[in-house]
């Protein structure tokens, strides 16, 4: 679950990046985060993920207050999270198989456990057989599958994805997004950042659009704007 | 750190030393000049300060007796010479014993007909410190009847000077040298560090602890620096014995060089300990920056 309350970012330089943001996502739900470029998207990533702090306001992640968050705490914190990112972030000289274990060796998980879990994620993505290739042997599509397997390994309450299609052509993107979708169905909720409206169009969920850090609108009528 | 991470961790460490080849070879090599350098200078300074020490106590205070006094007076100076302090016996040489001494292994013919009269009886003192020779000198020459004193002050005090100097100059090189290694090896893992970023960044974006991802930079510096220590150990021990060959050869007696096996544990603990603390330091220093994300 995410609570932010009156949250307000004003970066060293004086940019105000959010200014009085209210938003609450309950557990299960599937939300899409639009906006234009500089509209606050990336920075709100930036504070669930705890790379920043907030100037004001309270932030509540799966039951951390993020606002006042222990920097010991904050590994924890990011276990509850999946996190895919428009860039996959793949780590180039592992295969397919090592970068999705490897976020399970991070939070200390069994060689038994990484092997019955690993293949269960990379079949629920669709990349069963490729476990053995690296990343540059993939599609960009199979790249961010790989993301989402990862993010997926450690089962998270929540997956915040942000522009996950970014990099795709129009019909791997709306892949992607029925792979989101499936996860979602499966209990886990979804956040997916994006400014593409003909792809949130596609689908009738919650939108909520900032604009100049504010909230604009929130609601299931698509990407009104 | 989980038990199941250790031995996986353990393996990145060691994987890294062989993936980053080329930096582990300059870290490596590194270490080695400096350690040896280091060591270098500490062997130096031990070596002077034992000889320093033998010729210390190879000082003497010779006492010359007034040439008016009977044998017998002579000898009773002696109870006054052992009043002081600093005296720890006062050997008496009589006037022909010390003709004797003066001829020693040169032609009898050429001192024939000379009189020991013409010597003076004498004392030979050995002190209790050595550190306190120009002291005792003074205080020898205020005993009634000591006609002279006699003692080897300057090479002594020399050869000390040129220890403290040595001594400090040491220190500040091994120093110097020990904070450049570190810089170094700092960077040289930090540039091995460098493609690495991403994959740190990825593993605080998935919920790595700070110690999971100091562990395997860790356990690099500390293999760094156990191949610079044993490297540098084994270096030092054949440099040292061929100079120590050269200068036996030389026939320089006043040097004292004692053999590298009578140095063999200090140098290990020394080399092992100064290996470590840079390479395992160093890469912490290196790690230090990278974890803010």
């Amino acid at each position: 679950m995410i609570d932010l309350i009156n949250v307000t970012k004003t970066y060293e330089t004086g940019t105000h990046a959010l200014n009085g943001i209210d938003m609450h996502i309950d557990d299960g739900e599937f939300v899409f985060l639009v906006g234009q470029s500089g509209s606050g998207k990336s920075t709100i990533i930036k504070l669930l993920t705890a790379e920043l702090k907030p100037t004001s306001g309270s932030i509540l992640v799966n039951g951390y207050k993020l606002e006042s968050i222990k920097r010991s705490s904050i590994p924890y914190m990011r276990r509850t999270l999946g996190v895919i990112f428009q860039d996959f972030r793949l780590i180039e000289n592992k295969t397919v198989y090592e970068n999705v274990a490897f976020a399970m060796r991070v939070i200390g998980a069994s060689n038994k456990e990484i092997k019955k879990r690993v293949p269960y994620v990379l079949e629920l993505v669709g990349l069963e057989n490729k476990g053995r290739r690296l990343p540059n042997e993939l599609s960009g599509g199979e790249q961010q599958r790989v993301a989402i397997a990862r993010a997926l390994i450690n089962n998270p309450t929540m997956i915040i994805a942000d522009e996950p299609t970014g990099n795709l052509d129009p019909a791997r993107s709306f892949e992607i997004m029925l792979l989101l979708e499936k996860i979602n169905a499966l209990g886990t909720t979804v956040m997916v950042v994006t400014h593409e409206k003909g792809l949130v169009d596609r689908f009738t969920k919650r939108v909520v659009h900032i604009d100049e850090g504010r909230v604009i609108s929130d609601g299931m009528d698509g990407y009104v704007v | 750190m989980k038990h199941n991470n250790f031995g996986y961790l353990l393996g990145e460490g060691f994987r890294a030393v062989f993936k980053h080849g080329f930096m582990s070879f300059a870290a490596i090599s590194i270490t080695v000049a400096c350690l040896v350098i280091i060591n270098s200078f500490l062997l130096i300074c031990y070596n002077l300060n034992l000889t320093v020490e033998d010729v210390q106590k190879e000082t003497r205070i010779v006492v010359c007796i007034d040439e008016s006094y009977t044998e017998a007076e002579s000898k009773s100076v002696g109870s006054d010479i052992n009043l002081l302090d600093n005296v720890a016996n006062a050997k008496f040489i009589s006037r022909s014993e010390a003709l004797q001494s003066f001829i020693g292994d040169s032609d009898q013919s050429l001192f024939e007909g000379l009189d020991p009269q013409s010597m003076r009886d004498q004392f030979e003192i050995t002190l209790v410190d050595n550190a306190k020779i120009a002291e005792t000198k003074s205080a020898l020459e205020n005993v009634t009847g000591v006609a002279d004193v006699y003692a080897d002050i300057e090479v002594g005090n020399a050869l000390a000077t040129i220890r403290t100097v040595l001594y400090i100059a040491s220190l500040a090189i091994a120093a110097v040298l020990l904070v450049v290694s570190l810089i170094i090896i700092s960077n040289t893992i930090r540039l091995a560090m460098l493609d690495r970023r991403e994959e740190i960044a990825i593993m605080k974006m998935v919920g790595a602890t700070n110690s999971f991802i100091r562990f395997p930079f860790f356990v690099e510096g500390f293999i760094l620096g156990f191949f610079g220590a044993v490297l540098s150990f084994f270096i030092e021990w054949g440099l040292y014995e061929l100079i120590r060959e050269a200068i036996l050869n030389t026939g320089l007696e006043v040097l004292t060089v004692v053999p590298f096996t009578e140095v063999l544990l200090p140098m290990a603990v020394i080399c092992a300990g100064a290996g470590f603390f840079i390479g395992i330091f160093g890469s912490l220093m290196s790690i230090r920056r990278f974890l803010k994300v």
